[in-house]
């Protein structure tokens, strides 16, 4: 086991070098935040100054050297903005969003597993059509406008729920809708699917044959190796909870990394589109060790190979 | 009253599936005593199974569903048990083991709690349950129990993992044991092994058992009485000697008559000692790795070690082993698909390795085990007959090729029209020949033969068997005969080859072998097949 976190981290370590690299150019060529960020009439001289201050006036690679040299001290810079330090601003508004999605994929894995299982029990029923039909939907419909139709009904028809902020428990619920029905739409499919097979499997005609309760059958033998599959498309979809996450913060004016990688896109605020997209990054080999070790835990034949 | 322990009368089972109707079984009866062994004999769809997932009330209903007959199990009728009643009976009066081991055990569990199930879903307590399966452990023969009662089962071999689910069957020591092909997927050795636990496990507590089985050889082996089963309906039954040995239908004399190894050896051929593939000294090592780096540790394994051997022309040359022989990584090599290690291939003096060797690859085609998988799903039987012609440009103008496809099936014994079709339309039996037609297409010297008939009937074996003698006749064909199973080679192979561990014990002509094996696993391998020597004293001594 130790060599496999040995071997994990190495890889992730390489990975997150060609990021390094890829988010420094990338950032680059969308323009110059010169140009953007002082006003049109800025004399010459100032904006000099503001480049030499900032380093825009060195060559690319000297200010590759430079962002290389300061990300080994954890230092991602400065907002151009306001001149708060980069990686404090996304650690600060990188807990809203874990919270975000933590909760979006809390409830779909749970309506996912139910749902599903109990459409597996009989393919082809009627629960398992209606099933089928509602999670294709919610695997199928784009977020934004789950998002955008949300703020229409329930915000401007109904005025049920707020449009933006954090405040109360209110404030959640359509951010956290439109992060979890796509998700919950293709885990339920998976986990219809998957039990099918574990339900059809001679392993569960063997616990049949000994006499072991329908219960038992269905969630210590079935559901059990059922959840294999799921696990690794959960894992999928909680990577790609960062899309989700930057179309529902926006709408809902939600302070999480979403929000704050789109400002600072708009902004040319190289400093902190840096710093957000290392944090994400690390945070999704994160996910991604403990989806391994998750399948470890699930399947002892990973665990031995 | 009949007094028998386990009673089938007059069942007739259906299954719908698509809109269609198939009659797995149609009045079956048949009855078990405690301490016999009945045997349920029959090929692939002929319904063997069917009765014995009624009496564990394992039909579903849908899709299946029973259309009429009784089931009595010690005086008391069990067909249409509630769960709860069936979960009583299940396990603990009456238990299964299944075919495929790797499948039927749930490959999360411990071993241990599999079988400790099968006594605390009867309301074992779980400490004496672990106490009892690690004595189940040792007793069906698995070495240090109480280490492998905590291992998983992709940690066992499969004759352990036959083993094990027998432990777990006989836990509760049921009245009756159902053994649904329990041996098919296992080595002759260890199929050996299985079949005497069973007897002996029968001995020590009288239980009846039910053997569903397609092999006559196990049937031989362990069977007081027989019911052989056609197309859902039984043909015959009877005490085995007189099945056996005056079988009164027609399927039981098919059957019998097909069984390879009752046709003495192959006559004395003047063989052409123009050598068509010439191995020597081929190896294969696989080394071990380790850690991030994959750092050699300096351990091999040796899946080829030193291996030679030369194929003549118009020659069959058996190749007999079992699992972890080396059979497989020699047709690898031989194909191309691995490089050896060490060693040469030579097609009529000229090396088959390396590239450039095209011309020489179409004179070498090959036949494998599964035709099901070996023939492209989506694909009509024509294309995938002159896919070859495809690959090797100028063999045969494409205008050429629906007149050769059709000449081709009719070689192989199907139809000019079946080129339209796909493969899943035929039988078994029938797309092996669609392969053998495939690797005809190139007109080759060689077809190397990889278990092409292990996984057939013997019906269809013995059919497949005389198309590959009749092409060898009419073209002059070679065959590299790789099998596992000894008495197809017997019938077929001119000389044969025995491996173990990656190296060659024993060659020689076919009849030396078997008459008089030198090496000792030749002489294992033979022993563990006493099946058919008692088989043929059944035939050839009809019953008194």
């Amino acid at each position: 086991m130790r060599s496999y976190f040995r071997q994990r981290t190495m890889q992730s370590a390489i990975s997150l070098f060609g990021l390094v690299v890829l988010v420094f150019f990338l950032a680059r060529l969308t323009g110059n935040p010169t140009d953007l960020l002082l006003p049109v009439d800025t004399p010459l001289a100032v904006r000099e100054e503001f480049a030499a201050r900032h380093g825009f006036d060195q060559p690319m690679l000297v200010q590759f050297g430079r962002y290389l040299l300061d990300l080994l001290q954890f230092d991602f810079g400065e907002s151009l903005r306001d001149g708060r330090p980069a990686l404090q601003m996304v650690l600060q508004a990188f807990p809203t969003t874990l919270l975000l999605s933590f909760w979006a994929m809390l409830i779909s894995l749970v309506i996912a597993i139910v749902t599903g299982s109990i459409a597996a029990w009989r393919p082809g029923g009627v629960f398992d059509r209606i099933a089928s039909l509602i999670s294709l939907a919610g695997a199928s419909i784009p977020n934004f406008w789950i998002a955008i139709v949300g703020v229409l009904v329930f915000s401007v028809w109904l005025r049920a729920l707020p449009t933006s902020g954090t405040g109360t428990p209110w404030h959640w619920i359509m951010p956290v809708t439109v992060l979890f029905v796509r998700p919950c739409g293709v885990l339920t499919q998976v986990v219809r699917s998957s039990m099918i097979d574990a339900l059809a499997s001679p392993y569960v005609k063997t616990a049949r044959a000994r006499g072991v309760r329908s219960r038992v059958v269905i969630f210590g033998h079935a559901l059990r190796n059922a959840m294999l599959p799921v696990v690794t498309v959960a894992g999928d979809q909680a990577a790609g909870m960062v899309n989700g996450a930057v179309i529902a913060e926006t709408v809902f004016g939600f302070p999480g990394i979403g929000k704050l990688m789109i400002d600072s896109i708009m902004f040319r605020d190289f400093a902190v589109i840096q710093a957000a997209v290392m944090v994400t990054a690390v945070a999704i080999f994160v996910l991604n060790i403990l989806i391994d070790l998750a399948y470890a835990l699930l399947d002892p034949r990973v665990r031995h190979g | 009253m009949t007094g028998h322990l386990l009673e089938v009368e007059n069942l007739s089972v259906r299954f719908h599936s698509r809109g269609k109707i198939v009659d797995a079984v149609r009045s079956v009866s048949w009855h078990l005593d405690r301490g016999e062994t009945l045997a349920i004999l029959g090929e692939s769809g002929s319904g063997k199974s069917v009765s014995a997932s009624a009496v564990m009330g394992l039909i579903d209903t849908p899709p299946g569903e029973i259309l009429s007959g009784s089931i009595r199990f010690d005086g008391r009728g069990i067909l249409g048990l509630s769960a709860k009643d069936q979960r009583e009976l299940n396990g603990r009066r009456i238990a299964m083991i299944f075919q495929d081991t790797l499948a039927a055990l749930n490959p999360v569990h411990t071993l241990g709690h599999q079988i400790s199930e099968s006594m605390t879903a009867h309301g074992i307590p779980a400490e004496r349950a672990r106490t009892r399966a690690i004595e189940l452990l040792a007793r069906v023969g698995i070495p240090e129990p109480e280490r492998r009662f905590n291992e998983y089962p992709h940690q066992f071999s499969g004759g352990q993992r036959q083993r094990v689910m027998i432990a777990a069957a006989i836990a509760m020591e049921p009245d009756v044991l159902i053994a649904d092909e329990p041996t098919s997927a296992l080595d002759v050795t260890v199929q050996a092994g299985i079949l005497k636990l069973l007897k002996e496990l029968q001995a020590e507590n009288g239980m009846g058992i039910l053997m569903i089985t397609h092999d006559l050889g196990v049937v031989a082996e362990i069977a007081d009485r027989v019911v052989v089963m056609s197309q859902g309906e039984v043909v015959e039954q009877g005490p085995l000697a007189e099945v056996l040995g005056a079988p009164r239908h027609a399927y039981t004399r098919r059957l019998l008559e097909a069984v390879p190894g009752r046709h003495g050896y192959p006559a004395a051929r003047d063989l052409s000692s123009e050598a068509l593939i010439e191995i020597r000294g081929l190896s294969k090592y696989y080394g071990v790795s380790a850690g991030v780096l994959k750092t050699p540790t300096g351990r091999e394994i040796k899946a080829l070690d030193d291996v030679s051997l030369t194929l003549n022309k118009g020659e069959v040359l058996g190749v007999v082993g079992e699992s972890g022989s080396g059979k497989t990584t020699l047709v690898n090599t031989l194909l191309g698909l691995v490089d050896p290690t060490k060693g040469e291939v030579l097609y009529r003096g000229k090396s088959m390795l390396g590239p450039g060797n095209r011309e020489i690859a179409r004179n070498v085609q090959v036949v494998f085990q599964d035709p099901t998988a070996s023939l492209n799903p989506r694909m009509k039987v024509g294309r995938i007959i002159a896919e070859p012609w495809a690959i090797h440009r100028g063999v045969l103008p494409r205008a050429e090729w629906p007149r050769r496809v059709a000449e081709l099936l009719e070689q192989v014994g199907l139809r000019p029209e079946h080129a339209d079709r796909y493969p899943h339309q035929f039988s078994g039996g029938q797309r092996q020949r669609i392969a053998i037609a495939r690797a005809l297409a190139l007109k080759p010297e060689v077809i190397i033969c990889d278990e092409a008939v292990s996984a057939l009937d013997v019906s269809i074996q013995a059919q497949v068997i005389q198309l590959l003698k009749d092409l060898r006749r009419d073209h002059g064909l070679s065959y590299l005969f790789i099998a596992h199973d000894l008495p197809v080679v017997r019938d077929f192979a001119d000389r044969t080859i025995v491996m173990q561990g990656g190296r060659i014990v024993e060659s020689g002509i076919t009849a030396e072998i078997f008459e008089h094996p030198r090496h000792p696993y030749t002489q294992k391998l033979l022993a563990s097949r006493p099946v058919e020597e008692r088989m043929r004293g059944h035939i050839t001594e009809p019953a008194e």
